[in-house]
C-alpha cells in the first residue's frame, strides 16, 4: 500500500502548480499513517489495555465495524466515479456491489458442488466446487462488474440525467431481486435463492488462512484495497479521461464538439466504477464469510450516495471520510449511543431504528448550509457558493 | 475556383413544419476567411449546427476534406478537422484554461485507463507535451497568464479568446466562429479582426464566421454569404453584398410596391 502512495507523490507535486487547491500529498501521508496507526492499534494494543478501556473500544468502536466501514469506503469511492467525476447518477449501485458479493459465493465456496476445481485456494483439496483464490476472485468480480457496467450502461447512457438515474434505480432492483429467486432459473441454481451462499472460503495471505475472526489482517487487505481505489481514482482523475469526464461533467455538448466521445468515456467511468463496487462485493462476502440476497436491498444504494455527497462529490478524501463516519453511525454509533442512554435513562428506545430519519435529517441539512459537503472537491465549493450570490457568472455555462 | 476544404450541398432542415434551412449550397475555399451573415432567425446557427453534426440535416450532403461527413455524430467530425467556438460561451466553467484546452486534445492523445493508472512514462510524456501545447496556444491567443484559472473567473474577452485556443486544440483545418465580436467593445472588435488573419496565417485554418457587427464583417471576410428566412439570398466579395438589393432589403425590409 505504501508503495502506490509514494509513486503518486511526485505526480500530484506537479499537480499542486494547477492550484486545485487540495494538498494530495499531505492527504496521502495522513491516510497511510491513519491506517497503519489504526493497524497497530487493533493488533497489538487493544489487549494490552485494561478492561474498562477495551471494553469502550469493543462497545463504540470494534474492530469489525472498522473492517466493515472499509468495505463501504471502497464502494463509496466507485460512487464516486461514475457520479462525482463524470456527472452521472446512479441509483443502483448495489447491484455491482451484489454481482461482486456472488462471484465471491461462486468460485470460493463449495456452492457449485458438481464439479471440484482449486486454483490456489486454501481450501482443503477434497472439498467439492469451485476454489479460486482470493485475489483471483477479486480480480475476477471486479472484471465481471466492469463488464456488468459496460453492459448496462450500453443502452442507457443515451438518456438525460433523470432517466438515467430511473433506470438505474431499476437495475439496482432487478439484480438482487434476480440471486434473491435464482434458485431455481430453469432447473439450474444460480444463487441459492434467500438462504444465500455460506461460508465462503478463507483468505490465503502468504500461506495463511485468514478466517472469519482474523480481523486484523483482513484490516490490512481492505484498507490496502481502499488505498488502491483511491490511487486508481487520483490517477485517472488527473490524466487523458478524468479531464474528459469532468469536461462532460461542466457542459456535455461542448465536450463532444471537442471531440470527446461521450459515450465511451461515460462507458468507462460506469466500468471503472462498477470495477470498484466489485472489489467492495467479493471484501465483503469474505467479510460476513457469506452472500445473502437480502442483504442486497435499495437502501445501500442511497447510503453510498447519501455517502458520496455527505463528504464531498468528487474529491476521494471527502468520499472517505463520508463513508467511514457515515457507516459508523449505522452499525455502531447508534445502537451503541442508544444503549448508552436507554441504560442510563432506563427508558427502551429502540435507537437503530431510527437511523433513515437521522440520514434524512442530515442530508436535508447538508442541502440548505453545506451543499459542497464536507471535504468538497475545490471546483465545485466555488459553484455551490456562487449559484448563493449569481453574480459572477458571466457568460459561462 | 479554388479548392473547398469544406463543402455543403443542398442542405435543408426541417422541424416539423418550420424550414429553417432551406436548400443552400456553400462552401469554405481552402485557406479562406468567408462569412455568412443574415438577420436575426435566417437560420446561420442551425446550417452552423447542421457542418458541426449537432443536427442532421433534412437532405443534403457535407463534405469535409473529400469525405462525406452528414450523419456523423459531432466528436467524430470535430476529431476530423472542423473546429468551433460558441455563440453564448461554452467553456468548462469549473476546469483551469489549461484543462480546457488540454480536454480538446483528448483525441490526439493515446493512453489509456490502464497506462494513466500505472504512469507509464509513455503517458507522462504524453501528458507533458500537450500541457506544453497547451501552454503555447494560450500564449497565441495571448492568455498565457490566466492558464491556472478557472474558466469562469477569465474576463468575458479573455473566455472568448479561450474558446478560440480549445478549438485550435483540435488542430483543426476549419474553424467555425459563431458570433465572436457578440459583446465586445469597438477597440476589441477592431483588434479581433487582425486575430482573425494571425489565426488563418499561423495555424493553417480556414474560417467561417457567423457575424452581426457588419464593419467587422465588411474587414474581416474575404466573401460573404447571406441567409434569409433559411434561403441563400446572395453571395459575393463585401463591395458586391454592399450593394445587393435583396440583402439590402431582407436587412431593411422590402419598399412598399414589391411587399407581400
Amino acid at each position: 500500500m505504501k508503495k502506490p502512495s509514494i509513486k503518486f507523490n511526485k505526480t500530484s507535486k506537479g499537480k499542486k502548480e494547477i492550484n486545485k487547491g487540495f494538498d494530495q500529498s499531505k492527504w496521502i501521508r495522513g491516510f497511510t499513517i491513519a491506517a497503519v496507526a489504526i493497524w497497530i492499534f487493533y493488533a497489538f494494543i487493544v489487549d494490552l489495555l485494561p478492561y474498562v478501556v477495551s471494553d469502550f473500544f469493543q462497545k463504540w468502536l470494534p474492530a469489525t465495524t472498522v473492517n466493515e466501514s472499509l468495505v463501504w469506503v471502497i464502494c463509496a469511492l466507485g460512487l464516486n466515479i461514475v457520479v462525482g467525476y463524470a456527472g452521472l447518477l446512479d441509483l443502483g449501485f448495489v447491484a455491482f456491489w451484489a454481482i461482486g458479493g456472488y462471484c465471491a459465493g461462486w468460485f470460493m465456496s463449495d456452492f457449485f458442488h458438481q464439479v471440484n476445481i482449486h486454483i490456489g485456494s486454501m481450501a482443503p483439496a477434497e472439498q467439492p466446487g469451485i476454489h479460486l483464490s482470493f485475489w483471483g476472485v477479486l480480480f475476477i468480480g471486479a472484471l465481471i462488474c466492469a463488464a456488468f457496467g459496460v453492459i448496462i450502461g450500453a443502452p442507457t447512457l443515451r438518456l438525460k440525467s433523470d432517466y438515467l438515474a430511473l433506470v438505474t434505480l431499476g437495475f439496482g432492483e432487478i439484480i438482487p431481486q434476480i440471486f434473491y429467486n435464482g434458485e431455481n432459473i430453469g432447473g439450474f441454481n444460480l444463487s441459492n435463492g434467500s438462504k444465500g451462499i455460506s461460508p465462503v472460503d478463507n483468505i490465503g495471505l502468504f500461506g495463511k488462512k485468514l478466517g472469519p475472526f482474523d480481523l486484523d489482517w483482513k484490516y490490512l487487505i481492505f484498507v490496502s484495497l481502499a488505498a488502491l481505489m483511491v490511487f486508481i481514482s487520483l490517477r485517472i482523475r488527473g490524466g487523458r479521461l478524468g479531464r474528459a469526464w469532468l469536461a462532460i461533467r461542466e457542459d456535455e455538448l461542448a465536450a463532444s464538439m471537442m471531440g470527446v466521445p461521450l459515450m465511451r468515456s461515460k462507458l468507462a467511468a460506469y466500468a471503472v466504477g462498477a470495477f470498484s463496487g466489485g472489489i467492495g462485493g467479493v471484501a465483503f462476502a469474505t467479510h460476513v464469510n457469506g452472500v445473502f440476497a437480502d442483504r442486497f436491498s435499495f437502501a445501500i444504494s442511497i447510503i453510498l450516495l447519501a455517502m458520496v455527497v455527505l463528504g464531498g462529490m468528487g474529491n476521494v478524501w471527502g468520499v472517505i471520510v463520508g463513508a467511514l463516519s457515515i457507516a459508523w453511525v449505522n452499525s455502531t454509533g447508534l445502537p451503541a449511543f442508544g444503549e448508552t442512554v436507554n441504560s442510563a435513562l432506563g427508558t427502551n428506545i429502540n435507537f437503530p431504528s431510527y437511523n433513515f430519519l437521522l440520514f434524512g435529517g442530515i442530508l436535508i441539512f447538508m442541502m440548505l448550509y453545506k451543499r459542497e459537503g464536507l471535504l468538497p472537491e475545490s471546483r465545485l465549493k466555488q459553484i455551490l457558493h456562487e449559484a448563493d450570490d449569481s453574480t459572477s457568472n458571466i457568460g459561462g455555462h | 475556383m479554388t479548392k473547398s476544404v469544406l463543402q455543403a450541398d443542398n442542405i435543408s432542415v426541417k422541424f416539423g413544419g418550420l424550414i429553417a434551412v432551406d436548400d443552400v449550397s456553400f462552401d469554405i475555399p481552402t485557406g479562406g476567411v468567408v462569412s455568412l451573415i443574415g438577420p436575426n432567425g435566417a437560420g446561420k446557427t442551425t446550417f452552423f449546427n447542421v457542418l458541426t453534426g449537432l443536427y442532421k440535416p433534412t437532405s443534403g450532403t457535407v463534405t469535409f476534406d473529400d469525405k462525406n461527413i452528414t450523419a456523423k455524430p459531432p466528436h467524430k467530425i470535430a476529431q476530423a478537422g472542423v473546429a468551433r467556438t460558441f455563440q453564448n460561451i461554452r467553456l468548462f466553467g469549473l476546469m483551469t484554461a489549461e484543462e480546457n484546452v488540454m480536454v480538446a486534445m483528448h483525441s490526439h492523445l493515446k493512453s489509456g485507463i490502464i497506462s494513466t493508472i500505472l504512469g507509464t512514462k509513455k503517458q507522462r510524456t504524453e501528458e507533458r507535451e500537450s500541457k506544453k501545447t497547451a501552454r503555447e496556444l494560450l500564449e497565441f491567443v495571448g492568455i498565457g497568464n490566466s492558464a491556472d484559472q478557472f474558466a469562469r473567473n477569465l474576463s468575458y474577452g479573455d473566455q472568448r479568446r479561450l474558446e478560440v485556443a480549445r478549438a485550435l486544440a483540435l488542430k483543426p483545418k476549419v474553424l467555425l466562429l459563431d458570433e465572436p465580436t457578440a459583446g465586445m467593445n469597438p477597440q476589441e472588435s477592431k483588434t479581433f479582426v487582425d486575430f482573425v488573419y494571425r489565426v488563418r496565417d499561423e495555424k493553417d485554418v480556414s474560417i467561417l464566421l457567423i457575424e452581426h457587427d457588419m464593419s467587422v464583417v465588411m474587414k474581416v471576410s474575404e466573401r460573404i454569404t447571406v441567409l434569409d428566412r433559411g434561403q441563400k439570398i446572395a453571395e459575393g466579395t463585401p463591395a458586391e453584398i454592399k450593394s445587393n438589393k435583396r440583402v439590402i432589403e431582407a436587412y431593411l425590409g422590402k419598399s412598399a410596391e414589391s411587399g407581400k
